[in-house]
C-alpha cells in the first residue's frame, strides 16, 4: 500500500513537472494555428475550433525566414565540421606525436576553457572590422573554427584507443595521416558524434556573436532574424509562434532522433568538468 | 615513430598538425583575452584608427561611480542568487524522482530536456507571449493580472523563472549521471546497517554526488553571470522596464554595442570575469571544506 502511495507521489510530482516543461511549448503550437484576434479572446481554448494553418506560409513570407535559415544551416554545418577537423588533428597530435613542450602546450589549453567567451567579444570584433568582415559568413564562422572543448573530449576517446592498433599499423607502413584518418577516427565515432550533436546545438541557437557582427538581412541567422521579426510581428502573436516554429523544429527532429548521443556527450561533458 | 624521444623532424611534424586550431585559438581567444584587459586601461581610444592617445584608471572609476553600473551588478546577484539555488535543488529532485521509477523514465527525461536543445531567443518570445497582462496564459492559470513584463517589481522574477525552466534538463542528466555513478554496494551495506530511506539518502547519496553538485552549482554560476539572450528577446531588446533587468552581460552589451564606448564595456567585462572567478572560487572553497567534513564522518 505505502509503496502505491509512493509511486502516485513520484509519479504525480514528475507529470505535474512535465507539463510545465511542456506548456510553452504546447502554447506555441495552439497560437501559431489561431487567428489574430481570436488568440486574445479570454477564456483561453486549447482546441481553436479553426486550425489556421495559412500562418505558416504567411509567417515564413513575412520575411526572409528562408534566407535566415539557409545562412542557419550553412554556418552551422560548417562551424561544426571545422571544429571537428582542427580538433581532431590536435587531439592526435596530443595523443600520438612526440614534440618539445606538449605537457605546457595542453595544460595552456585547458586554462583557456575556464575564460568567458564573452570577455573576447570586444576586441574579436575590433579584429573583424579591421580585415573589413564584419557583415560576411567568415566573420559567423571563422572564430568558431576552434573548440578547446572539443579537442579535450576527443583527446580522452583517443587516448582510449588501444596503442598496439597504432604501433601494428605503423609497422604495416601506414602514416600517421592515414592511421588517424582510416583507424582512430571510426573508431571514435561514438564521441565524435556527440560532440558534433553538442556544437550543432551551440551553433544554431547562438544569438550574441550573430547579432553583433551582422547588419544586413542577408547574412542573419535564424535566432537573429526572428528578433528582428518582432518588431514587424507586432502584436500578431499567432505569426510570431509560427516563426518560433521555424527556429526551434529542426533541432527538436535532431534531437528525438539522436537523443543518446546528446546524452552521452553532456555525461562526457561533466567527466571533463570533475577531473579539472 | 615509436621512441619516446622528441627530436626536431617531430616537433615540426606536431605543430603541422596543431597549426589550424593554434591560429585560430591564438587569433580569436588569446590575443583577445589580452587585449580586452589593455582595452579596460584605455582612456582615449580611436577605434577606427585603433589608435591608443592615453591609458589610466579612468574607466574603473567611471564604473565604481555609474548608477546604472551599481544597478547592473545589483540586478545580477538578485538574479544568481534566485536561479541557481532553485535550479539545482529542483534538477536534484527531479533527477532522484527519475532515479526511483522505471516505467516512462526516459520518456518523463526526453521531455525534462527538451527545453536544452531549444533556442533561448525563440522560447524566451514564447514566455513573452505567456507573460501577456490582459492575455497571457500565465495570469488566466493563476487568475491574477500581474504585469509580468512591464512592472518593474516582477520583471526581475519572470525573468528567472524563464532561465530556471530553460536550465533544468541539463542539470538532471548531469544529476542522473552522478546518481548511476554511486556503486549499489553503498546501499546494500547501508540496509543491512539498518539505514532507514532517508538515512540512506543522507549519508550515501548526497555525499557520493558532493563532486557534481559542485560542478553544477559553479556552472550555473558562471552561465547566470553572463545571462543575455533571454533578456534581449524577453524584453524586445531592451533591459526591462527601467532597467530592472539590466544585468552585468547587457550593460556591456549597451556599452559595446548600442553606445560605442570600447574601453568602458571592456572595464566592465574585466569587472564581470573578477567576480566569476572570485565566486567560483569561493564555492569551490566551501564545498571542498564541506566535503572534507562528510568523507570524515563517512570513515
Amino acid at each position: 500500500m505505502t509503496r502505491l502511495l509512493k509511486n502516485v507521489i513520484r509519479y504525480g510530482l514528475l507529470t505535474l513537472g512535465a507539463l510545465v516543461m511542456l506548456l510553452p511549448f504546447a502554447w506555441m503550437i495552439v497560437t501559431s494555428l489561431q487567428s489574430p484576434t481570436a488568440v486574445f479572446a479570454i477564456p483561453h481554448t486549447w482546441f481553436p475550433s479553426s486550425l489556421q494553418w495559412g500562418n505558416f506560409s504567411k509567417a515564413w513570407h513575412a520575411a526572409p525566414f528562408a534566407r535566415y535559415c539557409f545562412n542557419s544551416i550553412l554556418v552551422t554545418f560548417i562551424t561544426t565540421l571545422g571544429q571537428l577537423f582542427t580538433s581532431i588533428l590536435a587531439a592526435f597530435t596530443f595523443t600520438h606525436l612526440h614534440f618539445c613542450g606538449r605537457r605546457t602546450l595542453f595544460a595552456g589549453l585547458i586554462a583557456l576553457m575556464m575564460v568567458p567567451g564573452e570577455l573576447l567579444l570586444i576586441p574579436n570584433f575590433v579584429t573583424l572590422s579591421r580585415l573589413h568582415w564584419i557583415d560576411t559568413y567568415a566573420a559567423l564562422i571563422v572564430p568558431w573554427l576552434a573548440s578547446i572543448f572539443t579537442m579535450f573530449a576527443l583527446r580522452q576517446a583517443f587516448h582510449a584507443q588501444p596503442r598496439s592498433i597504432y604501433y601494428a599499423a605503423r609497422l604495416d607502413g601506414a602514416s600517421d595521416w592515414q592511421y588517424l584518418w582510416h583507424i582512430l577516427v571510426p573508431a571514435s565515432r561514438t564521441t565524435i558524434t556527440a560532440v558534433a550533436i553538442l556544437q550543432i546545438i551551440a551553433s544554431w541557437n547562438s544569438f550574441m556573436w550573430p547579432l553583433i557582427v551582422t547588419n544586413s538581412d542577408r547574412l542573419r541567422t535564424l535566432p537573429v532574424g526572428l528578433t528582428s521579426f518582432t518588431s514587424e510581428a507586432g502584436t500578431n502573436y499567432p505569426l510570431l509562434m509560427a516563426a518560433t516554429i521555424f527556429v526551434i523544429v529542426p533541432l527538436l527532429i535532431l534531437y528525438l532522433g539522436l537523443q543518446k548521443y546528446i546524452v552521452a556527450g553532456i555525461t562526457q561533458a561533466s567527466a571533463k568538468g570533475s577531473s579539472l | 615513430m615509436i621512441n619516446a624521444k622528441p627530436t626536431l623532424k617531430s616537433t615540426l611534424k606536431a605543430l603541422l598538425y596543431l597549426a589550424p586550431l593554434l591560429i585560430v585559438t591564438i587569433t580569436f581567444t588569446i590575443w583577445p583575452l589580452i587585449s580586452s584587459f589593455l582595452m579596460s586601461f584605455y582612456t582615449k581610444y580611436n577605434y577606427f584608427t585603433n589608435q591608443v592617445k592615453a591609458m589610466g584608471g579612468a574607466n574603473f572609476a567611471y564604473l565604481w561611480q555609474n548608477p546604472d553600473f551599481h544597478l547592473a551588478v545589483r540586478n545580477t546577484l538578485v538574479f544568481v542568487i534566485g536561479v541557481v539555488p532553485l535550479t539545482v535543488i529542483l534538477s536534484l529532485g527531479i533527477a532522484l524522482l527519475l532515479n526511483q521509477i522505471n516505467w516512462l523514465s526516459s520518456f518523463f527525461r526526453t521531455i525534462y530536456f527538451l527545453p536544452f536543445v531549444t533556442s533561448t531567443v525563440a522560447i524566451s518570445l514564447v514566455w513573452n507571449w505567456i507573460f501577456h497582462q490582459d492575455n497571457g496564459l500565465l495570469n488566466a492559470l493563476l487568475g491574477g493580472s500581474v504585469d509580468w513584463l512591464n512592472d518593474p517589481h516582477y520583471s526581475l522574477t519572470a525573468l528567472i523563472i524563464v532561465c530556471v525552466w530553460r536550465g533544468l534538463g541539463f542539470n538532471i542528466v548531469l544529476f542522473l549521471a552522478g546518481l548511476n555513478n554511486i556503486d549499489n554496494h553503498y546501499y546494500q551495506a547501508a540496509k543491512l546497517d539498518g539505514a532507514s530511506a532517508w538515512q540512506q539518502f543522507t549519508n550515501v547519496t548526497l555525499p557520493m554526488l558532493a563532486p557534481i553538485t559542485v560542478l553544477i552549482t559553479v556552472n550555473e554560476i558562471i552561465s547566470s553571470f553572463k545571462v543575455f539572450d533571454q533578456i534581449y528577446a524577453l524584453f524586445h531588446g531592451q533591459a526591462g522596464p527601467a532597467n530592472a533587468d539590466l544585468t552585468m552581460m547587457y550593460y556591456l552589451y549597451q556599452k559595446f554595442y548600442v553606445e560605442g564606448q570600447y574601453p568602458v564595456a571592456a572595464a566592465s567585462g574585466v569587472v564581470l570575469f573578477i567576480f566569476i572567478v572570485i565566486i567560483t572560487g569561493l564555492a569551490f572553497w566551501y564545498f571542498q571544506r564541506h566535503s572534507i567534513k562528510i568523507w570524515g564522518r563517512r570513515s
